[in-house]
């Protein structure tokens, strides 16, 4: 029996992804997570503008592409008129807590029952390396080239703990993408998830800590190294919210 | 034994397999290239291979089987 073969919920087109970036394994967890849960067929996936732009072509689902930040918006509509399918959005940072940090706000306090993919990687990847909601204080970006300033640009938004604070969520965590230990991890998570939505239990969010070494100027292997040196002690994982569990 | 086995065409060479692998017998090529025009991961020593796929859990492009 293999022990690993790519899943068949996602296409054979190759990936636009820079090397090493991670957006490519969770990509493969979603995949994989609703391949396991026997869903793909009635799953109909929402894609950001970010890097992820394309994922229509790389998920074997039904994908719809949403305007910049309005995926959670358009996730509520379509699973409102096909409350029998399993909706999913895929955001970036600047997508997600930018942009539409109001749709994501709401999405959630009203408790839609969605689940939200949330890639934290710090940055604006598609546009050349702006700075985010989420760059760390002291990281650089174009928008911030000698490194993100408090007094300048605030601080950074921890999405997860924020959201953790509405009733409307039913699970909200966080997982990292900085080894393979920790992408095994981020994939239960990432079922418990869709798990919630198939359960009728309401709005999920799993926000994922990946690397951009493009414009981090960094190789990936050192991208993923500041993921767990650098960002994690900002953004710890965990579980923040399960309304089927006591947490923290 | 499931052994771990490159699609050389898929590989962007982005080492984080290399990293992950814990027999540390993952190298990449130093000359040669693939059709994208990057150096490719190879498996060195595939009979010390143990199967545990940690390459392919990390792999962004989903360039390795274990099989
Ligand atoms: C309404 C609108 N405003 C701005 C843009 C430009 N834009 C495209 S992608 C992007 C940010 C993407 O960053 P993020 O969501 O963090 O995703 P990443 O590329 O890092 O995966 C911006 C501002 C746009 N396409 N549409
Ligand atoms: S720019 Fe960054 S986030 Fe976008 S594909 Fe490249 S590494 Fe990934
Ligand atoms: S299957 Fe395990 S031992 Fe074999 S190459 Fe991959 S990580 Fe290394
Ligand atoms: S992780 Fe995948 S893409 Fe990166 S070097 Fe290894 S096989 Fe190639």
């Amino acid at each position: 029996m293999p022990v690993f073969h790519k899943t068949k919920v996602l296409t054979d087109v190759p990936m636009h992804y820079c090397p090493g970036c991670t957006h490519g394994v969770v990509h493969r967890l979603v995949a994989e997570c609703l391949e396991e849960l026997g869903v793909a067929g009635k799953t109909i996936g929402v894609a950001p503008v970010g890097c992820a732009v394309f994922a229509y072509n790389y998920f074997n689902l039904d994908m719809a592409e949403a305007a910049h930040g309005r995926a959670p918006a358009m996730a509520t509509g379509i699973k409102r008129v096909r409350p029998e399918c399993v909706v999913f959005a895929y955001q970036g940072d600047g997508d997600l807590a930018s942009i539409g940090a109001a749709e994501t706000v709401h999405a959630a306090a009203r408790g839609e029952n969605i689940t939200v993919i949330f890639i934290n990687n710090g940055i604006y990847g598609m546009t050349g390396g702006q700075m985010a909601p989420t760059t760390l204080i002291g990281a650089k970006a174009t928008t911030c080239p000698y490194g993100r300033d408090p007094k300048v640009n605030g601080y950074p938004v921890r999405v997860s703990e924020m959201l953790a604070q509405l009733d409307g969520p039913s699970y909200i965590a966080r997982v990292s993408t900085h080894n393979a230990r920790a992408v095994l991890d981020a994939k239960k998570h990432i079922r418990r998830a869709f798990e919630k939505q198939i359960e009728g239990k309401g709005f999920a969010l799993v926000e994922v800590l990946t690397g951009c070494p493009t414009n981090w100027a960094m190789s990936p292997v050192d991208a993923l190294k500041y993921v767990e040196e650098q960002v994690i002690p900002y953004y710890p994982l965990g579980v923040y919210k399960d309304t089927d569990k006591e947490v923290r | 034994m499931p052994k771990a086995k490159i699609k050389k065409e898929v590989c962007k060479g982005c080492g984080l397999c290399v990293v992950n692998c814990p027999k540390k017998i993952l190298k990449l090529t130093e000359r040669e290239i693939n059709a994208m025009g990057y150096n490719y991961c190879q498996v060195s020593d595939p009979e010390a291979c143990i199967g545990c796929a940690m390459c392919a859990a990390i792999c962004p492009d989903c360039a390795i089987d274990v099989d």
